[in-house]
């Protein structure tokens, strides 16, 4: 019975620890988001609150948490409320298995990659139960859009999942990345230059189909259909305020960190060092994950500050005309490849 | 009482009590978020019996695909409840008959089941030393083993497919397309006129 207390306190106080470690790291990304918005459009962004604007997350969450939640009167009480909360429940559920370092992950599920398609696939219920419950026309639309969008783009990060599958032989994340620590360098002699070994380049095609589903996947600009102020205002957000609004914005911001994160795992080698040469190799390997996360992060707030709004049917196009095909089409490549050369794992 | 059985009462309960939310709440919405809560408890109970796969496929593919589709119908209905609930009383001694049937066939089912004698030779569990994953067995047993049964499987749900699309599409003239290759095709000399106006006087 002791061993049990032992078991279960010991992994609330390593979620614990990832969950504030996790508030923390969003925070800051939140506010770097911003800061690369505006030095593209050559303004300044936050910088008022803390040395640069450091700790202007920190005085949002504030100002959120201090003011009035208003439910609108013909709104589904209990629905309108919930939804927030799953959207953020949801996105937080995601980091239990993520591997930041060698065993560093909370849950090292054999079927980790699996949970990840799963629990971003329910992330499409907190936009749809809070566009429904909201009882407006605004967000009754905004929901319809996304939750088509989010399923739509499901089904080519499914592909992508498959392909890298198919090169691993394991559903588990800790075996993925390991995977990726022989490849392309080891094979050509130049062991020291281990970014060759990652998937990135093997599955070129399969990276960008990934990365530009994963701003799809999470309603990140341009393909931000689901709350185009143009259009719709704030979309399944209009009629949200305080604390409900903040854990919307919050749960879409970690689902965001944790596409960038499995996009790490995937095709950058996680926690692997880029270049396996004395001085780096030192490095532990939480600050590699990190860093490549904050890289990937970096093009997805690049993407938002330079491409314009998708038109709906043309993201439909993309997703259904043009990621689809070639997604399966490459299912079929590798495995072709793989059987014909006897490199399956 | 060990933890495992613990969650065992706690997703049961939860899966039964939810289930029976699905045919008694008022709203149809509420209706299918609680069928979807009953598959999650499913889901939970397939992990606690060790058949991670099983579970997770049933978050993916019904949670997270079939019931949005089911929820998109439903909020998409305009359902008066009032006419709904108006033909109540002629509807149930017809509705009662049917479950009350269905009941006596499960009972009657279920009271004379048992597992044929050659039952143990045919099935092959995982054993509990082995190294071989759930998910490894499942492929083994549905790609090697029963190729052919999967490949018809798949073969019956390309054709209903094909079937679904050929009802509903519909060409309907008048629509104006956007073709992608002339847009991107287009220039600077195709798609810009330059034309030079006099002041005060428009084109």
């Amino acid at each position: 019975m002791n061993e049990i207390i032992f078991t279960v306190g010991l992994i609330a106080l390593q979620s614990v620890a990832l969950l504030v470690a996790l508030l923390i790291v969003t925070a800051f990304l939140l506010y770097a988001d911003r800061k690369i918005w505006a030095a593209v459009q050559m303004r300044r962004g936050p910088n008022v609150v803390g040395p640069w604007g450091l700790f202007q997350s920190f005085a949002d969450l504030l100002k959120f948490v201090f003011k009035e939640v208003i439910i609108p009167d013909g709104a589904n009480k209990g629905v309108f409320i919930i939804a927030p909360l799953v959207t953020a429940l949801l996105s937080l559920a995601a980091w239990a298995v993520i591997p930041l370092d060698e065993g560093w992950a909370i849950a090292d599920l054999n079927v980790g990659i699996l949970y990840l398609l799963a629990i971003s696939s329910l992330g499409v219920y907190g936009v749809i139960m809070g566009g429904w419950a909201s009882n407006s026309k605004y967000p009754f639309l905004s929901a319809l859009r996304a939750a088509a969008q989010m399923v739509s783009y499901e089904v080519s990060i499914g592909f992508v999942i498959i392909t890298v599958l198919l090169c691993v032989g394991s559903l588990n994340l800790t075996d993925i990345v390991k995977s990726q620590e022989t490849g392309l360098a080891t094979a050509i002699g130049l062991p020291w230059l281990a970014f060759l070994n990652w998937y990135w380049l093997p599955l070129l095609p399969m990276f960008v189909i990934f990365f530009v589903s994963a701003l799809a996947e999470t309603n990140r600009p341009p393909f931000d259909l689901g709350e185009a102020e143009s259009e719709l205002v704030a979309g399944f957000m209009v009629e949200y305020s305080s604390t409900p609004y903040l854990l919307f914005m919050l749960g879409e911001y970690i689902a965001i960190i944790m596409m960038c994160a499995m996009t790490t795992i995937l095709f950058l080698g996680g926690w692997l060092p880029p270049i396996d040469i004395w001085p780096l190799n030192l490095v532990p390997g939480v600050i590699w994950f990190l860093a490549k996360l904050c890289l990937v992060f970096f093009m997805f707030a690049m993407v938002k500050a330079i491409v314009p709004r998708y038109r709906y049917d043309q993201l439909m196009r993309l997703g259904w005309k043009v990621f689809l095909p070639i997604s399966l089409f490459w299912v079929a490549l590798t495995a072709g490849v793989l059987v014909t050369f006897g490199w399956l794992p | 009482m060990t933890v495992a059985s613990l969650f065992f009462y706690l997703f049961s309960v939860v899966a039964c009590a939810s289930a029976v939310m699905v045919i008694s709440s008022r709203n149809p919405v509420h209706s299918v978020l609680f069928l979807i809560l009953t598959f999650f408890n499913a889901a939970g109970l397939f992990i606690l019996a060790g058949a991670e796969f099983l579970a997770l496929i049933l978050v993916v593919v019904y949670v997270g695909a079939v019931a949005v589709l089911f929820l998109f119908v439903v909020m998409m209905l305009d359902v008066d409840f009032t006419e709904l609930r108006r033909g109540m009383l002629s509807y149930l001694p017809i509705g009662g008959a049917i479950g009350v049937i269905l009941l006596v066939e499960l009972i009657l089912v279920l009271g004379s089941w048992h597992f044929s004698s050659g039952a143990g030779a045919v099935s092959e569990p995982i054993l509990a030393g082995s190294k071989i994953t759930n998910t490894e067995a499942l492929g083994l047993i549905l790609y090697t083993k029963n190729f052919f049964y999967f490949q018809v499987a798949g073969l019956v749900l390309l054709v209903a497919m094909i079937g679904a699309i050929v009802l509903t599409l519909r060409h309907k003239p008048g629509v104006k397309r956007q073709n992608i290759a002339d847009q991107v095709a287009r220039n600077p000399a195709t798609a810009i006129e330059v034309r030079q106006v006099k002041p005060g006087q428009g084109i």
